[in-house]
């Protein structure tokens, strides 16, 4: 009976984490589009050293940062993939949702100083933890760069 | 005070090099916060508490290693990086480092 009832609970957060976690990861991929899009104009790259035409440019630093978390069907799947070895498409999604939306908070960020084009940008990760040890429980992306503002002067 | 994590400040010469300046801080957030995070691992999505706990600790941190500049006479600190490690569970430490200097006009 007691086996019966941690199946139960198993079953219930796996089904749990397998629609919700769908759900929410649909909706943040339809959000992360619609916002690259409007967001094309500001370049952004990681050269260290800015062209001769931003001499004149006024310069800040702007930084966009994220913590994405797992949810209990991915922690499954991706511990049967260890079992076999190979791509971990679950954290693979993962941490790309989280990557591009700490660069979407970076360029918004650029945006609303008035900026074009963000140099040097720096990415940065790292495990929020969570649950002691047991997989990964959360993942915190940072993507920081230098803003260069068109002077009035 | 200019903080940037370029090497090359365009329009501007460096006249002095002051050295190393560093700041950092740990955070954590209160037990309650952290069990709802807990019940977010299932579920997925974005921890905001989380979020939000980061960038205020990232804050922090610029601040410190700005007033550490200013102490040595610094107008600007460039080519800034952040570290981040988690040293227990629901608590990470933060540093920012950069180089302090002084910048003059071209």
């Amino acid at each position: 009976m007691e086996a019966l009832i941690q199946l139960g609970i198993f079953t219930f957060l796996l089904l749990a984490g397998f629609v919700f976690g769908r759900r929410a990861e649909k909706k943040h991929y339809r959000s992360i589009f619609e916002r690259e899009d409007r967001f094309r104009h500001i370049v952004v790259t990681n050269e260290k050293v800015p062209s001769p035409e931003f001499i004149q440019h006024d310069f800040t630093m702007v930084a966009g940062n994220v913590v994405i978390s797992v949810d209990y069907f991915k922690v499954v799947s991706a511990g049967l993939r260890s079992l076999v070895g190979g791509r971990i498409s679950a954290y693979e999604s993962l941490l790309d949702r989280a990557r591009r939306e700490a660069l979407l908070r970076m360029q918004e960020q650029a945006h609303a100083r008035g900026a074009q084009t963000v140099i040097n940008t720096k990415f940065e990760t790292s495990r929020v933890s969570g649950n002691a040890g047991q997989g990964i429980g959360s993942m915190e992306v940072l993507a920081y760069g230098t803003a260069l503002i068109p002077s009035r002067a | 005070m200019l903080v940037s994590n370029i090497e090359v400040v365009p329009g501007k010469r460096i006249t002095q090099h002051l050295g190393l300046v560093q700041g950092s801080t740990v955070r954590a957030k209160h037990a309650g916060k952290d069990i709802m995070a807990g019940f977010k691992n299932i579920f997925g999505g974005e921890l905001t508490s989380y979020t939000d706990l980061l960038q205020e600790s990232r804050d922090e941190a610029v601040q410190r290693m700005t007033e550490q500049a200013q102490a040595i006479g610094a107008n600007a600190v460039i080519n800034v990086r952040f570290a981040t490690s988690a040293i227990a569970a629901g608590a990470s430490e933060i540093l920012a480092y950069g180089t302090a200097v002084l910048l003059e006009d071209k």
